[in-house]
């Protein structure tokens, strides 16, 4: 196999990871906080990364990468806790459905229910959009940079991170609308585990630890974090089964 | 300056959200690792602890009463 051909593969697949972690970003916030501010946020987060790479170029890889991934490993990982926490509260019974999201989801339900997607833009939905793809997108572009200099290949290194962009974005056009079947809490409780996995994985790597297995360690952590909050679900539906029944007042609503 | 305390009250209540508890152990946590990678230590393990202490010690104060 020819030294091209390796770096187009070895760019496609490495670019094609960075860019599901991007796209599951996007759907899950698209989903749960309404496609208007998801795809405003990725929108914007795709001209910052442009402005960025047109201005840096090669000197990008000089950026301080693993601050980045401090950062907004912590701001996710805060985020997907603090979803976490509240669907298994609304899951035990502990909080009603209706709470300081009603606003909210009642915009959105009456948007839905017309067909009209919601007016206006979530703050929620655009920031975990766009850092998601920033973070992601900058990601991609280092990859370009360093494995096509090495090969002094440039130009194939960009045509496989396209590629791989777009295969990406197909696949993910192709699963949203499955995906909006699913109820809502369901989809906020499956956000909760995905902002708390890339949340743990990027702050880790930020702070300077390695994961055992690299990239793969995704999904080790999506699976861990599903377990725990499910064996904590239950742990809190005992509790609340327990509670004497004037105080239990809000029903357990569905997962 | 109401304009700049308006800020951060949104700013902490985007960020930090209904209980501080949380934003306290994910910082705690990334500290405590940065730590001990620095001192070349496998440290991947300490952030999914937090989850799971964070999670854990939030849901059990926020059902207490």
């Amino acid at each position: 196999m020819s030294s091209d051909s390796l770096l187009f593969i070895a760019v496609f697949l490495a670019s094609a990871v960075e860019g599901v972690e991007a796209v599951t970003i996007v759907l899950a916030a698209g989903l749960t906080r309404g496609w208007r501010s998801a795809l405003v946020g990725a929108g914007v987060a795709s001209v910052a990364l442009a402005a960025i790479v047109a201005v840096l170029g090669p000197a990008l890889t000089a950026l301080p990468i693993d601050i980045l991934r401090l950062v907004v490993g912590a701001l996710l990982l805060i985020f997907g806790l603090q979803w976490l926490r509240k669907s298994i509260l609304r899951a035990s019974g502990f909080k009603a459905l209706h709470d300081e999201d009603a606003i909210f989801a009642a915009e959105l339900a009456a948007d839905r229910a017309i067909g009209r997607e919601p007016r206006g833009i979530d703050g929620y939905g655009f920031t975990v959009s766009f850092k998601g793809v920033l973070l992601e997108g900058l990601e991609v572009a280092f990859i370009v940079v360093t494995f096509g200099s090495n090969q002094h290949n440039i130009p194939l290194a960009v045509l496989a991170a396209l590629a791989a962009a777009l295969l990406v974005i197909v696949a993910g056009v192709a699963v949203r609308a499955p995906l909006s079947r699913v109820p809502e809490n369901t989809l906020k409780y499956a956000v909760g585990v995905m902002l708390t996995a890339y949340g743990t994985f990027w702050g880790a790597e930020g702070a300077g630890a390695h994961w055992p297995g690299g990239d793969a360690a995704i999904l080790a952590l999506i699976a861990f974090t599903l377990v725990t909050s499910a064996l904590l679900g239950v742990a809190m539906r005992r509790r609340h089964a327990r509670l004497p029944a004037s105080f239990a007042t809000s029903p357990p609503t569905p997962q | 300056m109401s304009r700049l305390r308006t800020l951060a009250a949104f700013l902490y209540d985007f960020v930090v959200g209904d209980d501080p508890l949380i934003a306290a152990v994910v910082l705690v946590m990334l500290a405590l690792t940065a730590a001990i990678a620095g001192a070349g230590v496998p440290a991947w393990w300490i952030l999914p602890l937090g989850v799971v202490a964070g999670l854990s010690i939030s849901l059990y104060r926020s059902t207490r009463a």
